[in-house]
């Protein structure tokens, strides 16, 4: 299926961070119009809907669609990079041809947002609540200290994860935190859940993004106002639904065989790789991540950040908008991991980096609990 | 001042719960692979039987990561902050769990610490929780 299929059209809310003034369904919708004016294509041409949060039969329903595509997989903030590899197969088996992909969350407003439940009887409600989880802080960085004890990560190469993306934000002018900040502003700002602080947790906001997909045969028959990109290899996997279940603290199952995938269809590796999306909900994701996808050894991953690595101008720029920790993070972030992807393969990224042929975007779902994969390219990446 | 989340049992957990309730922490075990396992279920993760038995855990548990919570959750305000841990049973499973009789510090909570299980009771229902133990034995 490699480069069978395209990203035609990709953009988000008007805005992003906080929207007091539209509902949850309305940043879906707004995302979507945006989207299809950035491919020129017609509402009328959409046959496929794919959405989490809020139903894909309500989002379509607004837009004013009749979808024969709906695909409703909600596994957290991955969901986006899931639906982008179901379209694609949808695509090429002929089930639809051109798929809208819609993700708007009212994350910091909670404006026409479902309310979160609790349900005391599921394995969550009876092994993990009454020990007194509040909400992701408590529970996502639970094998942080294991992970330090095997592998010898520092406070101070964690804390470089918020330092360095903040590098990448403060050349955003759309992220929410801009200002630069050191490591010892990090381990200064006040401890949520030891040993993650305020700085290495991500952000609560209100925003939204949408895509559109299309085979890459009817992509050149558009009349498209961007280069297409190119889905060249896709992954998902799931691991535990009780982040307390993982079975090594230290490496994301989800992670590892939902990359693996999508390296092996792309039929490409790390190498290959110009620019990368790690989904930052807290600072260790990309340091577990940079190591279940292969582009470091094991416990090597907080060095490699700390040492500049990923950083502005470095070899391997990751999170170029600023990530979940600086850019935005409306909940489900995994739609913006996509479309910085798309935008910098593209060339129009606020923090550009020159000459982006191939882009890797890894999103979780829960706290590990599910992974999504996409190896992404250009044209000329989709035909070597 | 709200009180601490309860538990609400399903068919499938319910020997857990009464288990507690009685002072003892029950876990399951696969007749046919031998496995030990948790959560509560009905079939074996690790080979699929469901040819499964209840059995009494030695209790005996090793401290294997945690957070410190520093924003409480409702009812532990008296707690925070708190660690919110994930201890190893000696017979292999892994859970959820909270740590009593000591200071619950990055100083005083070292990983791989010897641990006992021991009941919180709230309301009717009582909570396996863990507490350092006296014991010590090699490293699992």
């Amino acid at each position: 299926m490699r480069a069978q299929i395209a990203i035609v059209g990709a953009a988000e809310t008007d805005t992003v961070g906080v929207i007091p003034d539209k509902s949850e369904l309305e940043l879906h919708t707004e995302a979507a119009r945006n989207a299809l004016g950035d491919a020129g294509i017609d509402l009328k041409a959409v046959d496929g809907v794919a959405a989490a949060g809020q139903s894909p039969i309500t989002v379509a329903y607004n837009l004013g669609i009749t979808p024969s595509y709906i695909d409703f997989t909600a596994v957290g903030g991955c969901s986006f990079l899931l639906h982008v590899r179901h379209a694609a197969a949808a695509i090429a088996q002929g089930l639809c041809e051109v798929v809208l992909v819609t993700h708007g969350q009212s994350g910091r407003s909670r404006v026409g947002a479902p309310p979160r439940s609790r349900d005391r009887s599921s394995p969550q409600g009876q092994f993990e609540a009454p020990y007194g989880v509040t909400g992701p802080p408590t529970m996502f960085p639970i094998g942080v200290l294991r992970y330090m004890h095997r592998y010898g990560l520092t406070h101070e190469q964690l804390a470089s994860v918020a330092v360095v993306q903040r590098q990448w934000a403060s050349r955003n002018a759309r992220a929410m935190m801009r200002d630069l900040i050191t490591v010892e502003d990090v381990l200064a700002s006040p401890l949520i859940a030891y040993p993650m602080h305020l700085l290495e947790c991500c952000l609560v906001t209100d925003g939204g993004g949408a895509l559109v997909l299309t085979s890459a045969e009817r992509a050149r028959d558009m009349d498209l106002k961007k280069p297409p990109v190119y889905v060249l290899g896709t992954g998902e996997a799931a691991e535990a639904p009780l982040v307390s279940m993982m079975a090594d603290f230290t490496s994301s199952k989800a992670f590892e065989v939902a990359s693996r995938l999508a390296f092996e269809e792309a039929r490409l590796g790390p190498a290959d790789v110009d620019h990368l999306m790690i989904y930052d909900a807290f600072a260790h994701l990309p340091i577990y991540g940079l190591e279940d996808m292969g582009f470091v050894p094991r416990g090597e991953a907080g060095p490699f950040v700390a040492e500049g690595n990923t950083a502005p101008g470095a070899g391997l720029p990751m999170n170029t908008n600023g990530g979940g920790l600086s850019y935005t993070h409306t909940g489900m972030y995994g739609m913006f991991l996509v479309q910085e992807s798309v935008r910098q393969l593209r060339g129009e990224a606020a923090a550009q980096v020159p000459g982006v042929e191939v882009s890797v975007a890894l999103g979780v779902g829960g706290m590990f609990m599910s992974a999504g994969a996409l190896v992404l390219g250009t044209e000329a990446a989709a035909g070597s | 001042m709200p009180s601490k989340p309860l538990p609400q049992p399903t068919p499938e957990t319910k020997p857990y719960w009464e288990g507690a309730a009685a002072g003892e922490l029950r876990i399951q075990r696969c007749r046919s692979c031998r496995h030990h396992y948790f959560y509560p279920r009905r079939g074996c993760p690790h080979c699929g039987s469901t040819d499964v038995e209840w059995t009494a855990a030695s209790g005996r548990a090793r401290l294997h990561t945690y957070v410190i919570n520093h924003r409480p959750a409702p009812g532990f305000e008296d707690d925070a902050p708190y660690a919110i841990a994930v201890v190893e049973l000696e017979e292999g499973p892994r859970m959820m769990s909270n740590i009593v009789g000591i200071e619950n510090s990055p100083e005083s909570l070292v990983l791989d610490m010897p641990l006992e299980v021991a009941f919180e009771s709230r309301e009717d229902m009582s909570i396996p929780v863990f507490r350092p133990a006296p014991y010590s034995s090699e490293k699992p």
